[in-house]
């Protein structure tokens, strides 16, 4: 029979391998997300991570490699934005009534990301790439990335970060919501869009239906005021 | 549940080459989003043929941002060298930007109300 050995290296070299990784440790990290009555802590994305981190870590895995099968999985991003049209017009008739307040939690919520997340990495003395880096946080991945990238900023940092945003808010929101007492899914939902793109949508999904198409269309506008804001708040500080 | 894939790469496509030929700042993926909206108010039956297969894929979002969130291996480094800032921005400004845009959502909801003395308890 085979080496087995060989068989690894073959595997480990071949993109099916990490692709089949990816939606397994997925799966099983959302059972167990719901397994625990989709608690904010157990987040999917999170545990996901941490578990592939480990396996790539313990595999003395270069990320690039990993990457070469996972990408098929990142690919989908795009698609899934372009899908996210669906709830917003399937809410069409509620939102029709609330773009006023909409706007202005737009506006407010995107200048309070940008200029808080630049701001305290200044006052923090983080180091001017990082900065840069960190600016486009509250934006969905392959938007943050278009702007780290033409404003000198590390782009897979950018992308690490954009991710644990989205966790933090995932993880963050429904206790802090909560715990104000606010009741209202369209601004909870349309709050952590802005402010937590993907995975804070993702999350809106799980827990109400309305939460997530509001956060679905907070995270697309958000996308669109942030890369024309990002430029000018960081021209702002630096 | 291919048709409803063929649309969304081709809205997105569209989206990218027109972002790309009118150097506009927004991301393909966004205007494709923005012309399926427009596509579906033309168009409602469209809705009919794409909604089954773009539900599963908004329902497993979750999945496709966990190959960038590895990159946390690839960037060990600087997060390691700079950890206690990085988590202290990340924290406080999502915080801050959730907190800052529910509550101008609800102030301008109800402020956009009132005039029509409909506001409940």
């Amino acid at each position: 029979m085979g080496d087995p050995a060989k068989i690894w290296s073959y595997l480990t070299t071949e993109p099916l391998w990490w692709l089949s990784c990816t939606i397994v440790i997925y799966l099983a990290a959302d059972q167990v997300s719901k397994r625990v009555g989709r608690h904010a802590l157990a987040n999917p994305v999170l545990m996901a991570v941490c578990v592939m981190a480990v396996v790539l870590w313990m595999t003395e895995t270069p990320y690039w490699r990993y990457f070469e099968g996972a990408q098929f999985i990142h690919f989908l991003l795009g698609p899934a934005t372009v899908a996210l049209a669906i709830p917003l017009y399937s809410n069409r008739s509620t939102i029709r009534r609330l773009v006023l307040p909409m706007v202005a939690a737009l506006v407010a919520g995107s200048v309070a990301a940008a200029v808080s997340a630049v701001g305290l990495s200044v006052a923090f003395g983080l180091p001017e790439q990082v900065v840069v880096s960190i600016s486009p946080k509250s934006t969905t991945a392959p938007v943050a990335i278009g702007i780290s990238d033409a404003l000198g900023g590390l782009t897979s940092l950018t992308a690490v970060l954009v991710i644990l945003t989205g966790i933090i808010g995932a993880v963050i929101v429904t206790p802090l919501m909560n715990g104000l007492r606010i009741r209202d899914w369209r601004a909870r939902g349309f709050a952590v869009g802005v402010a937590a793109h993907g995975i804070g949508t993702a999350r809106a999904f799980q827990v109400n239906e309305v939460a997530g198409a509001f956060a679905g269309i907070g995270m697309a506008l958000n996308a669109l005021v942030t890369s024309v804001l990002v430029p000018f708040v960081l021209g702002l500080f630096l | 549940m291919l048709n409803a894939i063929a649309l969304l790469f081709v809205l997105q496509l569209v989206g990218e080459v027109s972002a790309r030929s009118m150097g506009l700042p927004v991301p393909g993926p966004v205007i494709g989003f923005a012309l399926l909206a427009s596509l579906l108010t033309v168009r409602p039956d469209v809705l009919l043929k794409i909604e089954g297969t773009a539900r599963t894929i908004l329902a497993h979002l979750s999945l496709l941002f966990v190959p960038a969130g590895v990159g946390v291996v690839a960037n060990i480094d600087v997060l390691a060298d700079n950890w206690l800032p990085i988590t202290a921005v990340l924290v406080l400004s999502t915080v801050f930007a959730m907190l800052v845009s529910v509550y101008t959502f609800l102030f301008v909801e109800r402020l956009a109300r009132a005039p029509e003395g409909t506001q409940d308890g």
